[in-house]
């Protein structure tokens, strides 16, 4: 062996160590963030849009009245959009990003290299949340300059907050995942993903203030996690008479945190059955 | 398990439904070899390349690759390979140097990133987003990742298509200068021109069999009849024979001078391989 890697210098044994799946995740995660903050479409349309839209909702609506005195419409609208920012960097990000990956045959070349899988998923994870947050903390600021959005007022509204995105992020972000796998290209990826989050951005309270929703389709927005994300939010920036607004006149925080709970757990499920390297051709 | 030999593939076989994809390929291809997969669409090529980098499983046969069985063979084992794929795309976001360097992090024992950049000669594109080269320049970024690992085996998926005659005459010379290091090539192609210029054997794939196996100087002219073609009063006459020179002057003597567009031709690889691979042409 020893006289074979002298006389051709390539055929070395591998002894030196791979790369640590710590080490390789936080390569993953810096290369992912960069990405998302130089992509045009996603600085645009996942991370902007949700600030433009709480700017343009909250300014048309503003004037409206809300039935319960301390509460402005600008108040919803803005706790509401937190929690469609939340969903746009995770849920719409993912499954548009890693759809495109898979069709332009990103995801094989990593497979195809000694990176570990679960430091792709490491990378994904840092991406969702810096971004996640990233975005919490713009929409808080619009919130609070225009809408007399209050920061939270105790740290057990802090932490609220804190696990409504902890818990709704990930939910979102393996949903996103799964629903990745539905687009067939990734020109298709687009649509396919943000059609079902603009429903679920009409019917669980983000767009319109979920109490004008009609009730059928409040229980339609109820089975998905948004809905409880939204109502989640409003516990954190809404005065406590404000739960008088909701459908069970109360926050429900502790069934926020089981709904979330359950889907993530059904997304972790439906990721690891349908995730693939490959797309199919 | 022989240090000489890279890649050695006995009886493979791969079932897609109830067509046989790959049916009994028989290769031995060894270390520092350029070896050429040639074969029409839906030849099998592809599927006994991926199944020898590890991305489909074989229904039956044996395989392996560096001494591994590339269905089981784990991280060491992708790090001492390296895949350039039929498509794929680079990060668009990011410079090629960045992406280089990113992809170095996930070897062992990597290149110097920018001694890679300056072999696939990208020097001057380094800081360019991958997004913004062109396709021979992006095509040249896939292989610096391919090879930034120190690949004792490269596979090369029809690395030249789509390119014109110019940037695939520099690609061959990065495939000589890399062969010239000592690296085992694997490479499939459409283009026979290809296979001769780089390959030091090639075997060729029709109905999911190798259906010869040689250096293109054995598979093209030498010891197959050459074709003699000429004008008669009757319209022009071709005759394949193993002694053209003798017919050529029986020809000259019956025409007592020039015979009318006489020409002699050896037959090229093209030939060859069309009558192998069952062509009517």
């Amino acid at each position: 062996m020893i006289t074979s890697t002298q006389a051709r210098p390539r055929a070395y044994p591998a002894t030196a160590p791979l790369p640590s799946l710590l080490t390789t995740g936080l390569s993953r995660g810096r290369l992912e963030v960069t990405t998302f903050f130089r992509e045009r479409e996603a600085v645009v349309f996942i991370f902007a849009l949700p600030a433009v839209l709480l700017l343009l909702l909250g300014s048309i609506f503003n004037s409206e009245h809300v039935s319960v005195p301390g509460v402005t419409t600008g108040q919803l609208y803005a706790a509401g959009m937190i929690a469609g920012g939340i969903m746009a960097t995770s849920f719409q990000y993912l499954g548009i990003s890693v759809a495109s990956e898979r069709d332009q045959g990103m995801l094989k070349r990593l497979y195809g290299t000694p990176l570990p899988p679960a430091a792709y998923f490491i990378g994904k994870i840092i991406q969702v949340f810096v971004c996640l947050i990233a975005e919490v903390a713009l929409l808080m600021i619009v919130g609070v300059a225009f809408y007399h959005l209050h920061l939270p007022a105790t740290p057990g509204k802090w932490w609220t907050l804190v696990w409504v995105c902890l818990l709704g992020g990930t939910a979102c972000a393996l949903l996103g995942l799964a629903a990745s796998s539905l687009a067939r290209s990734s020109r298709s990826a687009s649509p396919v993903i943000t059609l079902p989050f603009l429903v679920l951005e009409f019917i669980s309270g983000i767009f319109v203030p979920f109490n004008s929703v009609p009730r059928g389709l409040q229980d339609v927005a109820a089975v998905f996690p948004l809905k409880w994300m939204a109502q989640g939010l409003r516990s954190v920036f809404l005065p406590p008479q404000a739960a008088a607004l909701e459908p069970a006149h109360s926050f429900e925080t502790g069934r926020v945190a089981l709904v979330l709970a359950v889907w993530i757990a059904a997304g972790l499920v439906l990721c690891i059955r349908t995730f693939r390297w490959q797309q199919r051709r | 398990m022989s240090n000489d030999i890279a890649v050695r593939v006995d009886g493979l076989r791969k079932r897609y439904g109830n067509t046989c994809a790959v049916d009994g390929v028989e290769l031995e291809i060894g270390r520092g070899e350029v070896f050429a997969l040639l074969g029409p669409n839906g030849a099998g090529k592809t599927t006994t390349v991926e199944i020898l980098e590890g991305f489909r499983r074989r229904d039956g046969g044996g395989a392996e690759v560096l001494g591994e069985d590339p269905g089981r063979a784990g991280r060491a084992w992708r790090s001492r390979i390296g895949i350039v794929l039929q498509l794929a795309t680079a990060g668009p976001e990011l410079t090629v140097r960045e992406m280089v360097r990113h992809f170095a992090g996930y070897y062992p024992r990597p290149r110097d990133p920018d001694e890679v950049i300056a072999l696939v000669g990208l020097d001057e594109q380094a800081g360019q987003r991958v997004g913004a080269l062109s396709g021979g320049q992006a095509r040249r970024v896939d292989v610096a990742l391919g090879i930034v690992g120190r690949p004792e085996l490269l596979f090369l998926d029809e690395p030249t298509t789509g390119f014109d005659p110019q940037a695939r005459r520099q690609f061959w010379e990065l495939v000589r200068a890399l062969a010239a290091e000592g690296v085992t090539i694997l490479l499939t192609t459409h283009y026979l021109e290809e296979a001769e210029a780089l390959a030091g054997r090639l075997a060729v794939l029709a109905g999911g069999r190798v259906v010869a196996t040689g250096t293109p100087a054995a598979l093209g002219g030498a010891g197959r009849p050459t074709r003699v073609s000429w004008d008669t009063a009757d319209g022009r006459r071709t005759v394949r024979t193993p002694t053209p020179t003798q017919l050529v002057a029986d020809l000259a003597r019956q025409a007592g001078g020039e015979v009318p567009g006489l020409t002699v031709t050896r037959p090229t690889l093209e030939d060859t391989y069309l009558e192998l691979i069952g062509d009517p042409a």
